[in-house]
């Protein structure tokens, strides 16, 4: 694998910040956008823009064929069986509580169980509590153990004959935690109750294949996999997207409305009201290209060396202590230093353009449980190198020269 | 901006080392602030005397140095003061970490002006300038008894 070409491909590498080469540690966050990304959003709208699926003009015709094919890249991205199983949504975010409203209006009443971990991040957990709140559904959260690892064990004991639904993410935004979907699921499967998995983190740095998985649904936001904001992405098991209501109502995805009765498109546009992020979806196919002109293997080999490589030096460094420990890491780095608070850490490293995230990354649950309020966290994208691990450690330093720390 | 400037010895040493820091007996008054970026609170505890002058100021959390220092810093400069005096010295602080960088007041002594301007450089940082008002609208918001938690997504 190339690194510098891959780096070329992204222009914002060129940037300097606080007179400093950007060092960008914050792709968990969102990722930076590779030029042919940015070039097609501009060739689209310069060259090629319209609605799609409405008109009958040339213009119109080529956008919708532009926007289907990125569907089939999804498709073929993730493994999916049909290309009617992929909804195009704003982001993972809204693409969970697209699953959540649905299905809790069809499946769910009170008393009924919603299975969710320690782990999640706040938009697999606020989609839930509507739920809760609407409905008088009742949460469980599966527990984690100190390293981070969810406890299947435990996870097992909570699934009762009440349990209608397991939601779990793939990939952990603080502790970088790879979770076993295949053994959730097959825990799920024995009682015939649907996995949920977000798949926001792990998208840009494990191989999906849905089919393997088995899982019902998972979910995906484009920015993060290197594609444009705006994009997001549900895949649904066939089934449950027929037997499921709509979710937002508007043009694009109704078949006949009368005064006194409406019925709706088939898929995927049942799930597609209104004028989609038309540009960024057809943006969003060149980020699938990116990522499959490096290919999994590579990605993942230099991101577990980079992780390996990072994790080696932050423990050098006095007082710093890394959150988690689980079985199997992805490139999510978070950290605290003792005396220094995040946002003081990422206020100073800053300084030497070094770009993290500092807070609870939208996960209290998980703070609470680790009893941390907030934590630093560096986290790896393709482009990083092992000088930019090296600039990051350095900017560390300086956070403790900045505070005196011995 | 040299970051020494934003992390002067004064707060430094305030955020290790808060001043009145805990909770003081028999407080009259009480507020908590919180700031939903990043999670960082405060719990203002404030005791009125008949003359409703700050008798005791003191507070608990967790935050950043800025805004462990900002707050260490306020109680300092609060108590003894009346009420209305309280509210104005929390609006020209407000002033100077928003606008003017200088600490105009005719409520502080230059020592204590000097001291809360160590503060100023906050300005350049605007995704900081919360962490070092948190407490400040908590204050105001214990003063004037109001019930509701101080959100720094909320205010201004």
């Amino acid at each position: 694998m190339d690194i510098d070409s891959i780096r070329s491909q992204f222009p914002i590498f060129s940037k300097k910040i606080n007179g400093k080469p950007l060092i960008y540690l914050d792709s968990s966050n969102s990722s930076q956008k590779p030029l042919s990304v940015i070039n097609t959003l501009d060739y689209f709208y310069k060259n090629e823009f319209s609605n799609i699926g409405r008109s009958i003009h040339s213009l119109a015709v080529n956008a919708t064929n532009k926007f289907e094919e990125t569907r089939i890249s999804v498709k073929n991205f993730i493994n999916a069986n049909s290309k009617d199983e992929i909804i195009f949504t704003k982001n993972a975010t809204e693409s969970i509580n697209l699953v959540a409203s649905t299905f809790g209006q069809k499946n769910i009443k009170a008393g009924d169980e919603i299975l969710i971990t320690e782990l999640e991040h706040h938009s697999n957990y606020v989609p839930w509590h509507y739920l809760r709140e609407t409905k008088g559904a009742i949460i469980k959260f599966a527990p984690i153990n100190d390293d981070g690892d969810i406890i299947i064990e435990k996870l097992k004991e909570l699934v009762t004959s009440k349990t209608k639904i397991i939601a779990v993410t793939h990939l952990s935004n603080v502790t970088g935690t790879v979770v076993p979907i295949k053994e959730i699921v097959e825990i799920a499967r024995k009682k015939n109750i649907p996995v949920l998995v977000d798949g926001c983190q792990s998208a840009p740095h494990l191989k999906i294949d849905v089919k393997d998985l088995d899982c019902d649904f998972y979910a995906i936001s484009g920015h993060k996999v290197y594609g444009p904001t705006g994009v997001g992405i549900l895949y649904a098991k066939k089934k449950w997207l027929e037997e499921l209501p709509p979710y937002i109502g508007g043009g694009g995805m109704i078949s006949e409305v009368k005064k006194n009765k409406i019925t709706y498109a088939p898929l995927p546009e049942k799930y597609e009201a209104g004028t989609m992020p038309t540009a960024e979806v057809v943006a969003f196919n060149e980020s699938i290209k990116f990522m499959q002109s490096i290919g999994f293997k590579n990605i993942i080999e230099h991101e577990k060396e980079l992780t390996n490589y990072a994790l080696e030096k932050l423990k050098k460094i006095n007082s710093v202590s890394i959150v988690g420990n689980p079985k199997n890491k992805a490139g999510v780095i978070s950290f605290t230093i003792k005396g220094i608070h995040p946002h003081d850490i990422s206020t100073i490293v800053d300084e030497d353009g070094v770009a993290i995230r500092a807070g609870h990354h939208c996960c209290q649950i998980l703070h609470e449980k680790l009893n941390l309020t907030a934590t630093a966290r560096a986290s790896i994208g393709i482009y990083n190198t092992k000088e930019d691990i090296d600039t990051l450690c350095n900017a560390i330093e300086n956070c403790r020269k900045v505070f005196n720390l011995k | 901006m040299d970051l020494k400037e934003l992390y002067q010895d004064i707060i430094l040493e305030h955020g290790k080392n808060p001043r009145n820091f805990g909770k003081c007996e028999k407080f009259t008054h009480k507020a908590k602030g919180y700031n939903p970026l990043c999670g960082d609170q405060v719990q203002v505890y404030l005791k009125l005397n008949k003359e409703k002058k700050v008798e005791d100021l003191t507070f608990e959390g967790s935050g950043c140095a800025i805004s462990i220092a900002s707050t260490s810093i306020m109680t300092e400069l609060v108590k003894g003061k009346s009420i209305e005096v309280s509210k104005k010295i929390v609006i020209d602080f407000l002033e100077m970490i928003k606008n003017t960088s200088e600490m105009h007041s005719n409520h502080l002594d230059e020592d204590q002006k000097i001291k809360i301007m160590s503060l100023s450089g906050v300005k350049q940082y605007p995704m900081r300038v919360k962490c070092a008002t948190l407490a400040w609208h908590t204050l105001t918001s214990a003063i004037d008894e109001k019930k509701e938690e101080v959100n720094t997504e909320v205010i201004e």
